[in-house]
């Protein structure tokens, strides 16, 4: 364990504070490509205030699992996130090997969200969570081939290191493969948050959801946790993708920070733009998405082990 | 990872998971031709100064692979209103396995591979893989058209490797190769198009009556 | 300069009988094609009495070996095309010009592989061949040849496709070497200082490329079914010349691996595709029903006789070049015959011709006699040349070779018998009166089996010297 720099709070905070700001520039982004005039950028801060005022409705055949759910989910993303280096330094937690924790801590939380979509009893959350899981299942191996491609490159087992200095130092002699891992982040993004062409956050048929399904039955407080969880957690790979494509370690504290949060905006636009211009793919075909994702890393390997 | 002829390089890998991974057949061929677009251009990245063999090169694979070619394939499926690959012998996740294994193996013979003066150390393994991944779709899809595409990434592997090699075949030699790998994609074009003709369909499946 | 109109001659007349206007275009084009054929023979025997200086710094020049299998392409498109006369008289294949054009561009290409030196411009001339004979395949335009002529051309373009990688890895073992650049012959003078690594992985892929079109087993599957569904002639062309033209390719790398020392390693790889080769043809002839198929697997068995000859080395390689004229000649002499019975009854399935020798005296005595002479009966040719084989297996020491190659050739002895003498002497189904057989359809064939007959009898002084300069190149001897 290192010390806890002051600087990697702050970038923490910073990231936070913005992460909610995402979503809404994704939908932003969609509605000017589709010339619309669409919501407010705010909106989901907006949300977020109204449903922390509600109350909460738990239907009679949910357990303690249900509402666990939500907590476990936030308070999961929000450590993993402890393990980022976010001001291009040195993450507030980090030790050799963490990147193992981070990926468990992701597994988790979404471990907790699916039993509590199981916990409903409901049959089309039951849907939902297969599928999250199927999905997930392709998405692990992919999300490991980035990180061993990373530990190759930088030859360090800890994130803060793997996306930090010794990241920026080998940059020059590693540019292809470090843009293929760069690739295959960005397909995982996608698929880890829900977005076209895996899902569509949009869409309120139930056959065909994924994420959406599995929270409908949460309400109030706990929609709101999830709904954080979520904004957060694109924060979190876009904050991954960001790293690895834009190494930020010659940078002051205060422009490495500004960089961070500029790369997430793009990040974000970038969504957008998937999503006006894909359309979701079916969902037989969503796992050849993944394993294409996982060959471009398995080839970023290659070239590293050369 | 400096240079120019890597990027081209590495986007050719590209373009063969491409092919190995989609299902519609004008995906296909646009990869294919995209392909043929990088593979004139490399000659051009290698050259330290561009000279009119190069160039002429460049123009010809260029004009041969990324335009005509495809132009032809594409009034082949647009003749045949055919647009996916319904059913190929091995599923699309396992091809694109099969062709990171190809790239893996691909990688582990050029190390070994005793490379006299290399001006570009991806080429050679590139090579072998795209001649693998031909090999791949070539065995692996029933869609007569497919399997030209397929014949296509064969050749254009074999024209990588082909580089290595420039001063060996004077520039007649390449285009009559080239000429060549023309004509006989032509020639299938011509018997696709009169595969679907005879069958209403162009799927080589059909293609079983002469057997022992 | 003879080298050059060899190959220009048959091109530019094919290129200009394909624009020949549609008067009476069907008896100018197969005129110009007899005129051609017999233009290239007389050339090709002026070759024999006086040979032509290498051209364009060496790039084409003919050896021994090149001249025996220009010869050979050269006689058979001769009696091809005396064929082809009667042959469109009766049938009228659509698209009659790309007939005359495709058959011309084949004896064009097949010039350029047997003179050329240098390794790309071969491989040229054997993807033109290749591609020159492909819509022939397809003449009738029908399900069945629309499917041997896809086999055909993507079985064929991708081993050749392997073969000019074999080509290219061979100039990476000539790199940082002296010579020229896949020069044939300065390759042989440089070949100890070749790459060995990289000598090997060529000659596999050039085997394996060219061996393709050979139809050397297991990459023969293509090949009954185009001669199956080819017309004779185009069969004929195939199973006679287009094989030696490939035999070729293969012959140029086992010279390269065995001048560079490697021959030990180069030999069992030869000799298991022959034996392979021969296994296959034997478990095919057997209850086989159409005679042209059944002549695609006897054109099996005789590729995997010439690398068994080509492995075996010593009085093998000469035993391998006199099997490659023999085959060409007698290849072509069956296909033109079976091509009379075609003719005749339309079907080359045996069923539906039984009773040959009453209803076509001439062609069904040819059949029955081709059936021996091909099967290496005495006193043909190939008799001659399966025994030199032989001998080289004693001689290196592999009598377990010759009695396997014995054993097989009986096999196929009897199953080729079996098929052919029920056509041959089979009672009719209908009766069958004597049929007056058309002479341009006998020409060919007759002067095909008298020159097999002629090679098992003697052999001309100027030929034996040839094909024995062809086996010293070839690492071997003559007897």
């Amino acid at each position: 364990m290192g010390l806890v720099s002051w600087t990697a709070l702050a970038a923490l905070a910073a990231v936070l504070l913005t992460a909610p700001l995402l979503p809404g520039i994704v939908v932003r982004t969609k509605s000017f490509l589709t010339g619309r005039r669409g919501a407010p950028v705010l909106q989901l801060y907006y949300d977020l205030w109204k449903l922390f005022r509600k109350g909460t409705v738990y239907s009679t055949t949910t357990t303690w699992v249900f509402r666990a759910a939500p907590v476990v989910v936030l308070a999961t993303l929000l450590t993993a996130a402890l393990f980022l280096p976010l001001d291009g330094r040195a993450a507030p937690v980090h030790f050799a090997g963490d990147l193992l924790a981070f990926a468990g801590l992701l597994a988790l939380g979404r471990f907790a969200l699916v039993l509590g979509g199981l916990d409903t009893g409901s049959s089309f959350e039951g849907m939902g969570a297969s599928r999250e899981v199927t999905f997930a299942s392709f998405a692990e191996p992919a999300l490991f081939l980035c990180f061993i491609a990373l530990v190759l490159a930088t030859g360090d087992l800890s994130l803060s290191d793997m996306l930090g200095a010794p990241l920026a130092a080998v940059w020059p002699r590693a540019a292809a493969a470090l843009t293929l891992v760069g690739a295959s982040l960005f397909v995982l993004l996608l698929a880890e948050n829900s977005r076209v062409p895996v899902d569509d956050p949009a869409t309120h048929l139930e056959l065909t959801m994924i994420h959406e399904v599995i929270v409908l039955d949460h309400g109030g407080p706990d929609l709101a946790l999830i709904q954080l969880g979520g904004a957060l957690k694109l924060a979190i790979f876009g904050a991954l993708v960001v790293g690895v494509l834009v190494p930020r370690a010659g940078l002051g504290v205060a422009a490495a920070i500004a960089a961070l949060l500029v790369g997430l905006g793009v990040v974000a636009v970038l969504v957008g733009v998937v999503e006006s211009v894909m359309a979701r793919l079916r969902l037989t075909r969503v796992p050849q998405l993944l394993v294409g994702a996982a060959a471009l890393a398995l080839f970023a390997v290659i070239l590293l082990l050369r | 990872m400096r240079t120019a002829p890597e990027v081209l390089l590495l986007l050719v890998v590209l373009t063969d998971f491409a092919v190995l991974g989609t299902t519609r057949l004008s995906t296909c061929i646009r990869a294919v031709a995209v392909q043929g677009l990088l593979l004139g251009l490399l000659p051009l990245a290698f050259a330290q100064h561009v000279s009119l063999h190069a160039g002429a090169l460049a123009v010809g694979t260029v004009a041969l692979k990324a335009l005509i070619l495809p132009s032809f394939l594409f009034w082949a499926i647009r003749e045949a209103a055919v647009r996916r690959e319904v059913e190929p012998v091995v599923g699309y996740i396992a091809s694109l396995l099969l062709g990171a294994v190809a790239l893996a193996l691909a990688f582990a013979i050029a190390a070994r591979l005793p490379l006299p003066e290399s001006q570009q150390e991806l080429l050679v393994p590139v090579s072998l893989a795209t001649v693998m991944i031909g090999f791949i779709v070539l065995t692996s899809r029933r869609k007569a058209l497919t399997q030209v595409v397929g014949y296509l990434l064969l050749e254009n592997g074999i024209y990588l490797f082909g580089l290595t090699r420039t001063e060996s075949v004077p520039f007649l030699l390449e285009l009559g190769v080239l000429l060549d790998v023309f004509v006989g994609v032509f020639i299938m074009g011509i018997v696709v198009f009169h595969i679907n003709r005879e069958f209403d369909s162009i799927d080589s499946a059909h293609l079983a009556e002469l057997t022992d | 300069m003879r080298l050059i109109v060899l190959f220009a001659l048959p091109a530019i007349v094919g290129a200009i009988m394909f624009r020949v206007p549609a008067h009476h275009a069907g008896r100018v084009r197969v005129g110009a094609l007899v005129a051609t054929a017999a233009a290239h023979l007389a050339l090709v025997a002026s070759l024999w009495v006086r040979p032509a200086a290498p051209l364009f710094h060496g790039w084409l020049a003919l050896d021994a070996l090149g001249l025996v299998v220009l010869t050979v392409a050269s006689v058979l498109f001769f009696a091809t095309a005396l064929y082809a006369v009667g042959y469109l008289q009766r049938e009228r294949p659509r698209g009659g010009r790309v007939f005359v054009t495709g058959l011309l561009g084949f004896l064009a290409a097949a010039s350029l592989v047997a003179a050329s030196q240098h390794l790309a411009l071969l491989w040229v001339g054997m993807e033109a061949t290749t591609l020159s004979l492909a819509p022939l395949v397809f003449h009738r335009h029908d399900r069945r040849s629309l499917e041997a002529v896809w086999k055909y051309l993507v079985i064929s373009s991708v081993g050749i496709a392997l073969a000019l990688l074999g080509i290219f890895f061979l100039a990476t073992a000539q790199s940082g070497v002296g010579g020229r650049p896949l020069i044939v012959p300065d390759l042989l003078s440089h070949a100890r200082q070749l790459h060995p690594a990289w000598v090997r992985a060529a000659f596999l892929f050039l085997l394996v490329g060219f061996g393709t079109k050979m139809g050397l087993a297991p990459m023969h599957t293509w090949k009954p079914d185009t001669y199956g569904e080819a017309p004779s002639l185009v069969g004929g062309l195939m199973a006679g010349a287009l094989t030696s033209c490939a035999f070729l390719g293969v012959a140029r790398a086992t010279q390269v691996v065995v001048a560079a020392g490697l021959a030990p390693f180069a030999q069992p790889v030869l000799i298991g595709f022959g034996l392979l080769s021969l296994g296959v043809a034997a478990v095919f002839v057997i209850g086989q029903s159409d005679v042209k198929r059944l002549l695609a697997y006897s054109s099996v068995e005789h590729m995997g006789l010439l690398v068994l000859g080509l492995g075996l080395g010593g009085v093998g390689a000469y035993g391998t070049v006199l099997h490659v004229v023999n085959n060409g000649l007698s290849k072509g002499w069956l296909f033109l015959v079976a091509g009379n019975v075609v003719l005749a009854t339309g079907s080359s399935a045996a069923a539906a011709n039984r009773g040959l020798v009453r209803h076509l005296p001439v062609s069904g005595l040819l059949l029955v006699l081709g059936l021996f002479a091909v099967t290496g009966s005495p006193p043909f040719g190939l008799f001659l040349s399966e025994f030199t084989i032989l001998r080289a297996a004693v001689g290196a020491g592999h009598p377990w070779i010759a009695g396997a190659v014995l054993l097989l050739l009986a096999i196929i002895f009897v199953g080729m018998a079996a098929l052919v003498l029920e056509m041959a002497l089979g009672e009719p189904e209908g009766g069958a009166a004597p049929v007056r057989e058309n002479r341009w359809l006998l020409v060919g064939p007759l002067a095909l089996a008298a020159a097999v007959l002629l090679l098992g009898v003697y052999i001309p002084a100027p030929l034996h010297d040839v094909m024995a300069r062809a086996a010293a190149g070839l690492g071997g001897s003559a007897p």
